[in-house]
């Protein structure tokens, strides 16, 4: 343990997590896209019918998209069981460990220009666990039922998505109308998280003390100071 | 002992070829292979009829209206007689005190034997106040017939869901069925009104066979539910296509191309007008030209307007939808994150500036 601290480099980050992470990205990007495109369509194709098939495309790519995210999501916590540790945080954030909290607290001073310094961490800072998992990984999942329910409205009873997530969604919701509509609500949620994530990433790599964008691209994570970490691995 | 439904057919002067014809309609409308038809004539032809009684609460009558225009089977001429409807007061010959002893009189004299079918739904704010029928609210008279009935018909949204008097602010506090009857099984039929089709051949189902159809988990007839609007509707391609109708005037709206950019909600919409349509299979309000506004599904009616595609959220106290809301929120840490970016600068600025 005391030998990582004076490394100016750990491998934090392996590849297939890396990997996940931009495919990830990716299949969000798109889904927002085509997902805003299908509520609010593009203008009125010319032509015949049989000569388009615009929206059917917008639908396809959704979909595709949306099963890309679903197996990525199902290989993610599958990499949280048999990957390194860093993998199992955004899983597992210790809601019951004080020094968590003063984290949370000190970041949130950190970010509220109140704190000189932020504090040195090999993995995610506290603040970050936090809001990763709660304003990424929970709507994550809220985003995968919510949308396999209403893709199962369209595969029919018999599917397995219906049997799986539509038959119970739907009438917890009430009907198909208000999973429609949180199901675009939570997508502003992914919206705003991306926007956060993104301004912080490159905020951190700038001015905390140790990289982050490039650590999600090579893995390692390198230190700018010599001093001890504070999240002890 | 009652007579049989055949023995009522015969009676009413429906002869016996006539008779056949509508057990194979009735078949082919339920979805039934033709092994059914001798099924159903026989059943027609040995069971005595079931009586029900059809009890109104707060509601329309649109439910009534439409079940009278069923054209298979002809509810005028089968149906009605078919089904022994000891008690419906918008169509009995009865009125009064008259009528009211006939509901006391079925209850005894079939009591645990008879189909409740209920049109509308009751009110418990102020004890019930809100709907009186023959000087007892009707919640009290919904209680003691469900009580003593076999099973019960939740006909139409109102009983179904509590429909447009169970709105935002609902003063009534209407409620649907389910919710005062608890220990009978309910099939709700929902629609403002249900399609007359599906009124009939749900009951005819029920008389046939003494036990409700396969429902839904929401406790529909999957036979009639099981699908949206939207998947069988005849101007789909046009959805596919992307081909919508952007505005009522428009050349598209002449096309008849999609009407979803119009608010239709066949999309979130689970009946069978797409398919068995209205008025015998004339029309249904898709082809008419409008779109569905949802009349058969939970809450339609507290969904915003009819002619938006998103649903109206009136929680933040302005009129909005998820986009409106959402682009709100967007821009709001958008304009955050960009006055941090700036704050930042500065301040980072200044430590440098401190450190050299």
């Amino acid at each position: 343990m005391q030998a990582d601290i004076n490394r100016q480099a750990v491998y934090v980050y392996e590849a297939p997590l890396r990997l996940w992470h931009w495919i990830n990205a990716l299949a969000i990007v798109v889904l927002a896209v085509t997902g805003y495109l299908i509520a609010s369509p593009l203008p009125t194709q010319p032509g015949e019918a049989s000569a388009n098939f615009l929206m059917g495309y917008i639908r396809f790519t959704h979909f595709a998209a949306g099963y890309i995210l679903g197996i990525g999501f199902l290989f993610r916590i599958y990499w949280a069981i048999v990957g390194n540790h860093h993998a199992r945080q955004l899983f597992l954030p210790p809601l019951f460990s004080a020094g968590f909290w003063s984290g949370v607290w000190h970041e949130i001073k950190w970010y509220a220009f109140a704190a000189r310094e932020p504090r040195k961490y090999v993995g995610h800072n506290p603040l970050a666990v936090l809001v990763m998992h709660v304003l990424f990984l929970w709507m994550l999942v809220f985003m995968l039922i919510t949308g396999f329910a209403l893709y199962g409205e369209g595969a029919g009873m018999d599917s397995w998505q219906f049997l799986l997530f539509s038959s119970w969604v739907i009438p917890l919701f009430g009907q198909s109308q208000d999973v429609h509509t949180w199901h675009h609500l939570v997508m502003w949620v992914l919206v705003c998280f991306v926007i956060i994530h993104i301004y912080v990433a490159i905020r951190e790599d700038i001015m905390s003390r140790q990289s982050m964008v490039s650590t999600m691209i090579s893995g390692w994570r390198m230190f700018k100071d010599g001093r001890d970490v504070d999240d002890g691995h | 002992m009652t007579e049989t439904f055949y023995e009522v057919m015969r009676r009413q002067g429906i002869t016996r070829r006539s008779f056949l014809k509508y057990c194979s309609l009735t078949a082919a409308a339920l979805g039934l292979g033709p092994a059914f038809v001798p099924r159903i004539a026989h059943a027609m032809e040995t069971k005595p009829r079931i009586p029900i009684l059809w009890l109104h609460g707060l509601e329309c009558t649109c439910c009534s209206e439409s079940f009278i225009r069923s054209a298979h089977p002809l509810a005028k001429d089968v149906v009605l007689s078919m089904i022994s409807l000891d008690y419906d007061d918008t169509i009995m010959a009865a009125a009064g005190h008259q009528a009211e002893a006939i509901i006391t009189e079925t209850i005894e004299k079939y009591d645990g034997n008879y189909i409740l079918a209920v049109e509308g739904n009751p009110p418990l704010n102020e004890d019930g106040m809100y709907c009186i029928i023959g000087g007892r609210p009707f919640l009290d008279q919904l209680t003691h017939a469900a009580a003593h009935a076999k099973a019960v018909i939740s006909w139409g949204s109102c009983a179904s869901y509590g429909c447009v008097q169970a709105a935002k602010p609902n003063p009534t506090q209407a409620v649907p069925v389910h919710k005062v009857v608890k220990d009978k099984p309910i099939i709700k039929v929902p629609g403002c009104p249900p399609i007359a089709e599906v009124m009939t051949a749900v009951v005819t189902y029920i008389l046939t066979f003494e036990r409700f159809p396969e429902l839904d988990r929401q406790g529909r007839p999957k036979m009639f539910y099981s699908q949206r609007i939207h998947d069988k509707c005849y101007r789909r391609p046009h959805f596919d296509a992307g081909q919508f109708v952007e505005h009522w005037d428009d050349d598209s709206a002449r096309k008849g191309y999609c009407l979803y950019k119009m608010g239709c909600k066949g999309p979130t919409t689970y009946n069978a007008c797409s398919t068995i349509r209205w008025n015998a299979g004339t029309s249904f309000p898709i082809q008419a030209g409008h779109g569905c506004i949802g009349c058969s599904e939970d809450g339609f009616w507290d969904k915003g307007g009819f002619y938006n595609r998103l649903t109206a959220i009136n929680q933040f106290g302005i009129e909005g939808n998820a986009d409106e809301v959402g682009m709100a929120a967007a821009g709001a840490v958008g304009a955050a994150t960009a006055a941090h970016l700036a704050v930042s600068a500065v301040k980072r600025a200044q430590h440098k500036g401190g450190q050299e």
